[in-house]
């Protein structure tokens, strides 16, 4: 590079400019890959469920997460929700599922289907005179893999079978070879649905509800074991939802709150540092480019406070710059030719520039780790932020300085 | 030449003043914790044209929702109320959005959230968790930094006083919220605990801009000017790019104040604050300081 500045900062400018293409919101880039905006800025909703684990054994649980997850997916998609966001997160026995929407028109509606799953459980019977008792057993929707609604070959009678997982049953089997003659109750979120007599041991994991039903009766009960099949009671435990207008609005205000704080960052390099400023003014721009390009690039889901996180990049950017252009002053007044101070500046201001990001990454990283998902945006684009400012305030600067920066010829060292 | 370091007395004290005022704030009035650390509804919606009053709102709420502990806000840059109440389910809100509704006709709904107490608490809990961190992680960074420069004064006492400083540039922008919180019903969020994480983060980049001049013009001069000296020499020759590294930052954040979202006005007039402050404390606090805990025959 030393060699070769001229070649160097072209690639960069390119680099820089192709950057400009691919994030202008309008332009060409929009087709290859549009910006990933957060719910804040586009409205949406984001949904934290509770799951509760108690009653999963810890081997368990992170299949039945992964279920939810899954059930819930499906239940999202029928909105017709472009990319509903689902993640899961687990500590102890407490795991939530948080689910974004965006652009849902009706997000009530979305939240009764998602909330309202049915939690699928299996009772034994114990009559006591004319009390009737319903002992729990750990048959639960989760042993359950599958209902569908079929007729009777003879009777052509509308029934419900069902089948369970391996694990299911072998405990279907004990318990139907214990409760012969007798009624095995079917509850759904605690309310009784369905008692009918167990006629005898069933073995191999299928099993046939017969009774009166009407088709359409049987066929609730077999979406009803479907959705029960859900493994753990949720419970929504947070909500947020922002209205496409406050978003946009948000939007706007921050571009534009932006655009001004980097205009007034341009002005005082220009004004404080001359001819250094514009270069530094220069860097700058690049900066912002390269940034957003990798932005996009990754690609960050830009919130609110991923944008001010952002802006403040901005102002942070220059610091770099401000410090190394303060030794290179330090060093012409010394006496050193351009050239050489421009140097000794770069060196001597390297270890202050290294120590000062290494606190803002340290800070970025532990925000990134112990934080939830609207602050960890901001705490990754600090963490990019800085890395690409450390680039762009050395190694573009130093390209512009040694490009366009020569000693005077009447000047001797 | 500023004499910083001859008129430490004065720095300290003003310092003193200040942060004892921020924890007594603090201690008197406590946070106002928001809907997102303690739990609880956080309404806001518009209705244009109809000119209503904080208080028309509240009456509403209690009369018509039968919600009694309704707070309320009017924000005028979004022309927008802020009602903030005790959690609600999905089935109450659309109760209550309807019956808003038909009261108000041009009632808009800009963003709607509930937050259930258990969540909020493990929010705080991982924020107070991550300030720890952060400010162990910088000083422990610091005093390896800064291992060169063992002489008079341990690289650890570079740490120690870089973890003080800290402290007294997020206590006063944290007091200055207590007292707004008090006053003005301001709240804390999230935002305001990661404004208090990168106040540390930045205010430290002026105070090592300072010790890495010390550092390096005591590996210069060898014992051979006397400490308080090489300090206060320091101090001067950097007091520019102190300020300027600084003053960049502050100008984007008085735009992102001035014409910024409303949602972030607090976050910025944190940030502000905390950001102003590290630049009086790497320049009258850190420096000085190392003059203190310096041996004796030194000073």
């Amino acid at each position: 590079m030393r060699r070769h500045p001229g070649l160097f900062l072209s690639l960069i400018v390119i680099v820089a400019i192709a950057a400009v293409f691919f994030v202008y919101p309008k332009g060409v880039g929009t087709k290859v890959l549009p910006w990933k905006l957060g719910l804040d800025l586009v409205g949406g909703s984001h949904l934290v469920y509770e799951v509760d684990l108690s009653n999963v054994s810890s081997t368990d649980q992170n299949s039945v997460i992964a279920g939810l997850r899954d059930v819930i997916e499906k239940r999202v998609n029928l909105f017709g929700v472009s990319e509903p966001q689902i993640y899961t997160a687990q500590s102890g026995n407490q795991a939530q599922l948080i689910v974004e929407l965006a652009g849902v028109k009706d997000v009530s509606d979305a939240i009764n289907q998602i909330g309202e799953t049915p939690l699928l459980d299996f009772r034994e019977v114990e009559t006591n005179g004319s009390s009737t008792q319903y002992v729990f057993t750990n048959l639960t929707g989760q042993y359950i893999t599958g209902a569908a609604l079929t007729f009777d070959p003879t009777t052509n009678a509308a029934q419900v079978s069902i089948t369970f997982n391996k694990e299911g049953a072998d405990i279907f089997q004990r318990m139907t070879a214990a409760n012969v003659g007798k009624p095995l109750a079917i509850f759904l979120d605690g309310q009784l649905i369905e008692a009918p007599i167990v006629q005898q041991e069933i073995s191999g994991g299928k099993a046939v509800i017969s009774g009166n039903f009407t088709v359409a009766a049987a066929q609730q009960l077999v979406g009803r074991f479907n959705a029960g099949a859900l493994p753990a009671p949720i419970k929504l435990v947070t909500q947020q939802t922002i209205s496409p207008t406050l978003g946009t609005d948000s939007l706007k205000k921050v571009l534009f709150a932006g655009l001004i704080g980097t205009l007034l960052v341009m002005l005082f390099m220009l004004f404080y540092y001359r001819l250094f400023g514009l270069f530094a003014a220069l860097a700058l721009t690049i900066y912002i480019a390269l940034t957003l390009g990798v932005f996009k690039l990754i690609p960050i889901t830009l919130s609110l406070a991923g944008l001010a996180g952002f802006i403040l990049t901005i102002g942070m950017a220059v610091d770099a710059n401000v410090l190394i252009f303060e030794r290179i002053k330090e060093e012409l007044k010394r006496g050193l030719p351009r050239s050489s101070a421009i140097e000794e500046g770069f060196r001597r201001a390297w270890p202050s520039i290294r120590d000062s990001n290494t606190s803002t990454i340290i800070t970025a990283v532990i925000l990134y780790f112990f934080t939830s998902s609207f602050v960890r945006g901001f705490a990754l684009t600090l963490l990019i932020g800085t890395l690409i400012s450390l680039f762009s305030a050395i190694t573009t600067t130093r390209l512009f300085l040694r490009l366009f920066i020569k000693d005077k010829k009447d000047k001797t060292a | 030449m500023l004499n910083i370091v001859g008129n430490k007395k004065i720095w300290f004290t003003l310092s003193i003043i200040l942060v004892g005022a921020a924890l007594v704030s603090i201690a008197l009035f406590g946070f106002k914790e928001s809907a997102e650390f303690k739990g609880g509804t956080l309404w806001e919606f518009s209705v244009p044209g109809q000119n209503l009053s904080s208080a028309d709102v509240e009456n509403e709420f209690v009369n018509n929702l039968h919600i009694v502990d309704a707070e309320t806000n009017y924000d005028p840059t979004n022309q927008s109320f802020l009602v903030r109440f005790g959690t609600i389910n999905e089935v109450a809100h659309q109760a209550d959005l309807n019956a808003l509704k038909t009261a108000w006709p041009s009632f808009q709904e800009l963003s709607f959230q509930s937050i259930s107490a258990s969540v909020g608490a493990s929010v705080l809990d991982n924020a107070i968790i991550a300030i720890i961190l952060v400010l162990i992680g910088i000083s422990l960074y610091i005093a390896f930094a800064f291992r060169k420069a063992s002489r008079p004064i341990s690289s650890w006492k570079y740490g120690w006083i870089t973890l003080l400083t800290l402290f007294h540039d997020v206590s006063i922008p944290a007091g200055m919220l207590a007292v707004l919180g008090h006053f003005k019903n301001v709240q804390i969020d999230s935002n305001f605990i990661v404004a208090l994480l990168v106040v540390m983060g930045f205010s430290v980049h002026d105070t090592i801009v300072v010790f890495d001049r010390i550092r390096e013009n005591l590996l210069n001069h060898k014992g051979k000017v006397p400490f308080p000296t090489i300090i206060n020499d320091s101090v001067n020759q950097t007091l520019a790019r102190s300020i300027n590294t600084s003053l960049t930052l502050i100008l984007v954040l008085l735009a992102l104040y001035f014409v910024g979202p409303a949602d972030l006005k607090y976050f910025v007039l944190t940030l502000l604050v905390g950001v102003t402050t590290g630049i009086y404390s790497s320049i009258f606090i850190a420096s000085p300081a190392l003059v203190v805990v310096s041996p004796k025959d030194e000073r």
